[in-house]
Order: C-alpha cells, then structure tokens, then sequence
C-alpha cells in the first residue's frame, strides 16, 4: 500500500449468479483499479445455473457447469468470499455475515442475490421432500432424498418444472406434473405449441394433469411428504413434491435494512436504489416503470444484460437499460424452443386486433413454425423443434419486414445442422396461404 | 454402494434392466472362448478339428450378436433426441473402476501386438480361415488388429447410429467413418494382396501413415509396376494437393471425423469417453507442443531419410516408429481411452491432425458460429467436445469458434440444449473471424511488441 495515494473504491457484489458475474467481469474490463468482491454463500465459484438439472441427470459434473477456472479469478482480480449476508448496514456500509465470518466494507454494494421459489402458503409447504429448484443447495437437498422418491408431483408447469420432471423421470421415477392451465404453460407458449410440448411431455412418460391447482401436502408423521391432495379433493401419493409456481426475488439478505423493497429491490432503470451506492440486478431487482406496472425480470438474458449496463454506471456512464427485442429459448424433454419478438400467448392479455398469427406445424408434430404480423410487418417469431438465427429474426423485426421479405430470406435464418430437412418451403406455403385467408 | 450412487446410477438404465442385465451376463460368458482362444486353448482344443469357421464363429458370433442386442435393447424404445443420462455416474464413462480395467485390458492388447504378438497366437489361429478367404494367405497379428479394429467400428457405430437417430449429420458421418474403415482399411488391403499386389491403405497418408513418403518405402511401390506407381502417386497427392483443398474447402473434419481410421474409431468405440478430454487451458498449452513437436520430428525424419545420412537416420528412424508409431498412437492413444477420452492421440501427437490443424486455422472455410446470445453457458458442448475444446468460452461471448484441434464432429451443435451452435463451410475463408479475434494479427501484434 505504500505507493497507493488513496484506496480504490470497494465494490461489494453479493451473489455469483450470471447477473453478478456478468457485472464484475465487465467492470474489471473497463476499470483496472477498481477492487472487485463478488460474495456467495451458495457456491465459490460462478456456475451455470440453468445446468443444475444436467448435474442430476449425470450429464455433466458440478466443475463441468462452472465456466471459468478457478485461476481466471485471480487473474482477473475479482475476490471470491463465501459467507450468506445476514445484515446490510447502509449508515456504515458494512455488510455482516452469518456465523462467525465476520463482515466486509464496501463503498458500492450490487445486489444480485438471485431468487427463490414461490410458496403461496399452502399446507405442508415447509415439510421435508418438499423444494423448489433454484440454488445448489436445493439440488443437494434433491440428492439427499432422491433415493427415498418412487412417485414425484410436481406443482406448476413452466420451465423449471419440466426441468424438475426430466430430472425425476431420468432416474426412472414416476412423475406428475401439476398445470393450473388447460394445457402446459400455457401463459407463455401459443395455444398450438403449448399442446405440442404437453404431447412431447405426456410421450415421455410423464404425466400431465392440467386444470388442476395443489390444495394441501400431508405430513407423514415424521416431517416428511407423503401424498398431495388436489383442488377437487384427490389424494395422491408422493414421496416428493417440487414447488414451480414461478420464482420471486430471494431478499433474506436484506431483512432489517433500509433498502427499500416491493417484491423485489426497487430500482430506477439504471439499476440504482434510492439508497446511495446501493444498486441492484438480475432476478432480485423489480425495475420502477413511472405510471406503468413495475417489471421483475427472471432470465439468464436479461441478468448478463442487467449486469453489463450496470458495470458501465458504475463507471460513471449515464446508461439506462434497454432490453431490446424480446428472445428466449427452452428445451422441453426433446423439443427445442427458440422465440424472438412479441408472440401472444394462448392464456394472456387479450390480442390487439391489428395482430395477425401465421402458424406451420409438420405432420409429426415435432416441428413447427409461427410469424406473428401487425400491419404488415413483422413483430414476432416461434419455432419447434426448428433452430433460427438470433440476429436475423431481430434485424427482421427492428427491420418491420414485410411478409414478401421475410418469406423471400426466410431459409437465411434456419440454424439446423447440416443435412437437417429443411421445412422453409412448406412453411412459407402454409403461411403465405393463411395471410391472403385473412386478407380475404 | 451409497444410496445415492444407486439412485443416481438409475439414471442409465435406458432400456428394460432386466434383459440388460441378461444380455450382459451373456456378454461375459461370450468372453469365455475368446480368452481360451487368446491363451491358445483353440489349436488344444481342436481349432482344426473343429473346423475352423466353427471355432471363428464360436468366438466371435455370440459377443457380436450380444452387443448389438445390448446396443439395440438400450436405444430402440427411447424417443429420439440426445441421451446422456448418467453419462458422469456410470462406471466405465464416468472413470469408475472398470474404466481402469478397460484401460489395462486396452494397454495390455496393444503391447501384446506391438512387442510380444508370438502370446496371440492362440488368437491369430483363429483368423485363419477369414484370412484365407480375404487375402489368399496365412493370417498374422496384424490382420487380427485389422479385424477387431473394424468390428470396434462397425458395432460401436450401430451404437452411434441409435443414439443420434434424429441427427442427419452424425447419421452419414458414422456411416462414413464405418464405410472408409470397411471398405478401403480392411477389404481392400486384404483383396489387393489376394492378387500379390502391394498392401495399401488408401485413406492413410504421410505423415500419419510416415512410411508413404519415406525413400525406400516409396521407391520399392514405384517398381512395383502400374499399380505400385498408382498408389505411390496417390500418396503424394493426397498428401500435397487433396489435403489443403478439402481443408480449405470442408475443414479437419472431412478426414478426422469423416475418413480417417484412428478417427473412426474414436467416433464409434470412443463415444462412450469423449466427455473425459480434458478442458483445462494447461492441456491446450500441453497439446500445442506435444502435436508441433511430433509434427516437427516426422518432417525433419522425412528429409533426412531422402538425403541419407547413414545409421543416425536408421536410429532416429526405429525410434520414432517406437515411440510415436507404436507406443503414442496405440498404447496410449487407444489404451488411454477411458481414462483421458477419445482423441489423446489425435489431439495431443498426431502430425496429420498438425498439419490439417494449421489449414484450418489459417485457410479454411470452415467455422462453428453461433448464434447471437442464446448461450446460457451449461456447458454441454465443451463436456462433450472429445478434442477438449473449451467451446462455451467462445458460444457465451457470440463469438466463432475456429480452432486448430476441432475435427468438426459436430457433437457440441448436438448436445446444445439452446440451439447455439452450428458447423458451417462460409462461402470464403477470409470472414470466418468476424466477432473472434484473428491469429495472425495476434501473432504480429506480439512480434511487434518485441
């Protein structure tokens, strides 16, 4: 420290999870000097969170889903601590950890601290054999019990609970599959492809029971899950019960702080609280929309994104964020998702009327194709079991092509392998007929 | 066994258990004869007596007729799509206990051919009548090589085929690659000395198959008439015109995961370890040594032999047909296979790969781009990349991926969960680097520094 003239400014991150990461890492690219601590209580290092269901399947291993090594740390010169927060003092700015770690000085603090699954106070949710899946301990808590698991129920069909029910079914378990829609996931996926991933589920050997809501898990004597019991009064037996009715921002490191919380840390689209240098990110953060409603976002996207705009304010760029046009992807046992732009679910807000669907489905039901139109131009697109190119769909939504254009360039955004049968032109054939039916 | 590693263990059972579990234990009793025949019990026996495709057949039918039951009972009622389930867990793929055993039983096979082949006697007895009828003459350890080589390949690529029955890509190339050892790796080597002409193996060239180019070897098929002068030619021109325009135009891949032998087998018998090859950026630093090195050592070989300089060439000459020749490509390349992955040869000494490795990166239209920020950095595609590539590093920055190593098998655009990636041929070499950062620049960059 001999020839420091002043320390370099603390920057404190809790939580390792992509959005934190993404955040240090662009922070160490553009400032040399900065000290950077990234601090977890879950794991040492960063690892792929979306890659937790491939640990369990034996896919790959725990040091398999961490992306960098852990000399790359070092070399980056981000500090790594492992302690839980369990109090944030603002006044001071001190964070304090659990047990007998001690605490941390910070002159900037980035929470990111991820989220937790929602238990919406159902009877049991607390019992053994009952968890979500968001964390590495949850994974552990899988593993502990997974032996003692013959028939799993989940609760809640989206993502992480056809991951949970690949997961059980892998390992030869029955599974069961709770949807409060008529069909899986219905809030998201268009009517068709949301009956094409419950044919894909239910062909698996799973079994889906849609319309159907969780009333009460029984106890077994001893603490533990035994059975569930269904909105219309069914009973059914079950060693494990896995909670996916959706995530919310995890604020435990919070409690008794003065950073103010709705569901999640609110911040302002520069990720800043309205307490000085404290800033949040990813899952946790519940951006303000003035006169609109506030927006929590929980992708693995929209965390890198949140992270990266946050390093540039944190370097004194006044940056707000912008997440551009919409895109995700998902893989349903077999079936590969890819989505870009806006596509109206089966079960969402009424549809504006100047939207007009277009939508190609192969006889194997395997395989399908939508383009979403307003006003001639396109606004969005969902392909099954059809890989397509990210940057073009976008350029071709940023772009409002019409459909003459997309259908002429249509073959440029396929993304299959090599050899693949390519479907374009059936697909354009398809769609181009729909239009001039509507048009007509 | 904890609870847990059974319970974990059950995620293998692709399959009905219990007929596996019956195919397996016929499977050992299938070995039965073949280690009898190993330690020479057939001839005692009555090998002869017996009739010799009898004893053939006794040794080697069941187990293939096992093995493809096992391969055919594990995949048939499976949905198609991709099945790693307890790939990290099981014993043989995950480097359990008998991975080691198969990793002795491996090294032992291959130090028995190389430098004691007089102990498989017992085995090369067997190949007589197969010899006879293929090649018109006795069989030796070689052609007993030749044969469970190409078995390897051809039922191990039955297994490959089940489990990417829904990709076209791995589809013809498990084709290729069981096509090109059958037919041009062990046929037709074994016709062509049916009718006394020179044994040739036309998909092997300099300097993985070193002796095509060495002075004696290449003089004696020159004399060898028309076809000897044909084959001769062919080596030099697969060597110095085929080579560089196919890696130009397709990549590494069209040979290392399409033709080649060493890569054939990797591709089919070494599916089962392609996730043990190491992705630590210290075995890339070991491998860009290791292979220049080997690639270095055959090419100085090569010219010395053509100026000849006496005994000290004889020397160096022995030494390397020992070291790289025998010990590198078949006791550890084949050997080390459940215990360091598939491609230890291929990635860390085979001069061809060098040689193809360079093309690639510096002049090909080869790449695996990516697609756009999909990646969600799981991981699958650098697991399952057998050449140890860290592919994730370059899918989670968007960026192409263009690495010496990568014999384009296709495997990490497989595994993807997010359709991330994808091997292409661009319509030029020179816009393969768009969003990657580019090797020559690098390189005169650090010069300049200097």
């Amino acid at each position: 420290m001999l020839f420091d003239k002043k320390p370099e400014r603390h920057v404190v991150i809790i939580g390792n999870g992509i959005a934190g990461v993404s955040c240090a890492r662009k922070l160490r690219q553009r400032d040399k000097k900065v000290r950077i601590t990234l601090v977890s209580g879950e794991s040492p290092y960063f690892f792929s969170r979306p890659a937790l269901m491939y640990i369990y399947m034996g896919h790959l291993t725990f040091e398999g889903t961490q992306p960098y090594e852990t000399w790359w740390w070092q070399k980056q010169r981000i500090g790594l601590r492992q302690a839980w927060v369990t109090h944030i003092d603002t006044q001071k700015k001190w964070l304090t950890f659990a047990g007998d770690a001690g605490g941390l000085a910070y002159d900037q603090l980035v929470l990111a601290t991820g989220s937790k699954p929602n238990r919406f106070g159902w009877p049991g949710q607390d019992l053994e054999r009952v968890q979500g899946l968001c964390s590495l301990q949850e994974l552990h808590t899988l593993e502990r019990v997974s032996h003692e698991i013959e028939h799993g129920v989940i609760v809640g069909g989206g993502l992480i609970g056809i991951e949970l029910a690949e997961m059980l079914h892998s390992r030869g378990k029955r599974v069961t599959v709770f949807s409060r829609e008529g069909s899986y996931w219905s809030n998201a996926l268009p009517r068709e492809e949301s009956l094409m991933v419950s044919d894909v589920i239910e062909k698996s050997g799973i079994k889906l029971m849609s319309n159907t809501e969780l009333k009460e898990i029984v106890d077994d004597g001893q603490g533990r899950a035994c059975a569930v019991v269904t909105g219309t009064g069914e009973r059914i037996a079950c060693q494990f019960v896995g909670l996916t009715a959706g995530v919310s921002p995890n604020l435990s490191a919070l409690k008794g702080s003065t950073i103010p919380t709705g569901r999640g840390v609110l911040v302002d689209f520069s990720f800043r609280s309205t307490v000085d240098d404290v800033f949040a990110i990813g899952d946790c953060a519940e951006l303000v929309v003035p006169g609109g409603r506030n927006r929590i976002e929980q992708l693995w996207y929209t965390g890198q994104m949140h992270g990266e705009v946050l390093a540039d304010v944190l370097c004194g760029d006044a940056r707000t964020y912008d997440r551009g046009i919409w895109f995700n992807s998902a893989k349903f046992i077999d079936l590969e998702w890819h989505t870009y732009g806006e596509v109206p679910p089966a079960a969402g807000p009424t549809v504006r009327a100047s939207v007009r669907q277009t939508y190609w489905e192969a006889p194997d039901r395997r395989h399908s194709f939508r383009l979403v139109w307003e006003n001639n131009a396109l606004i969005g697109v969902n392909a099954m079991g059809i890989r397509y190119r990210h940057k073009i769909c976008e350029r071709w939504i940023a772009e409002k092509r019409d459909p003459d254009y997309v259908f002429s360039h249509l073959s440029d955004g396929n993304f299959d392998p090599e050899f693949y049968r390519r479907f374009e032109k059936d697909i354009v054939r398809g769609l181009r007929a729909q239009l001039q039916e509507t048009a007509a | 066994m904890s609870a847990a590693l059974t319970d974990a263990l059950a995620a293998n059972h692709y399959g009905d258990p219990k007929t596996k579990r019956l195919i397996k234990l016929g499977l050992y009793v299938a070995m039965v004869p073949f280690f009898l025949a190993l330690l020479g019990y057939n001839g005692a026996v009555g090998g002869k007596a017996l009739g010799g495709w009898l004893a053939f057949g006794v040794v080697f039918g069941p187990f293939i007729a096992l093995a493809l039951g096992y391969i055919v009972v594990s995949y048939r009622s499976l949905t198609p799509g991709i099945k790693n389930d307890g790939v990290q867990v099981h014993a043989l793929s995950g480097r359990r206990y008998s991975a080691y055993l198969l990793g002795a039983l491996l090294t032992s096979l291959y130090i028995l051919l190389y430098w004691f082949g007089g102990a498989l006697q017992g085995l090369i007895t067997l190949m007589e009548p197969l010899s006879q009828l293929l090649r018109k003459g006795p069989a030796d350890q070689w052609f007993f090589y030749g044969f469970i080589y190409t078995l390897s390949v051809c039922v191990m690529g039955v297994r490959m085929l089940y489990r990417y029955r829904h990709n076209k890509y791995q589809i013809f190339r498990t084709i290729s690659v069981m096509f090109f050892q059958l037919a041009f790796a062990f046929i037709l080597p074994g016709v062509l000395k049916a009718f006394n002409q020179p044994e040739f193996y036309p998909t092997y060239f300099w300097p993985l198959k070193y002796s095509a180019l060495f002075p004696d070897d290449f003089k004696w098929l020159w004399n060898q008439g028309n076809v000897g002068v044909f084959m001769a030619g062919w080596g030099v021109i697969a060597s110095f015109v085929l080579t560089p325009f196919l890696t130009w135009r397709f990549g590494k891949r069209w040979y290392c995961s399409w033709v080649c032998g060493c890569g054939g087998l990797a591709e089919t018998a070494g599916d089962p370890f392609r996730q043990l090859s190491s992705k630590k950026l210290a075995a890339w630093k070991f491998e860009r040594w290791s292979i220049h090195i080997v690639l270095v050592l055959i090419t100085v070989l090569t010219a010395l032999l053509w100026v000849d300089l006496g005994t000290i060439t004889k020397d160096y000459k022995a030494w390397y047909g020992f070291f790289v020749g025998a010990a590198l490509s078949g006791v550890v390349g084949v050997g080390f296979y459940p215990l360091l992955g598939s491609r230890v040869w291929c990635r860390f000494f085979c001069p061809m790969a060098a040689i193809l490795g360079i093309f690639q990166r510096f002049y090909s239209r080869f790449r695996i781009t990516t697609n756009g920020a999909q990646c969600m950095s799981c991981g699958n595609c650098s697991t399952y990349c057998e050449m140890g590539i860290d592919v994730r590093a370059y899918a989670m920055k968007g960026e192409n991926i263009i690495r010496a190593s990568c014999v384009g098998c296709g495997v990490c655009a497989a595994v993807c969960p997010r359709g991330v990636l994808k091997l292409e041929n661009g319509p030029t070499h020179k816009d393969r680097f768009k969003g990657a950062e580019h090797p020559l620049s690098d390189l005169l960059e650090s010069l300049k520094k200097r």
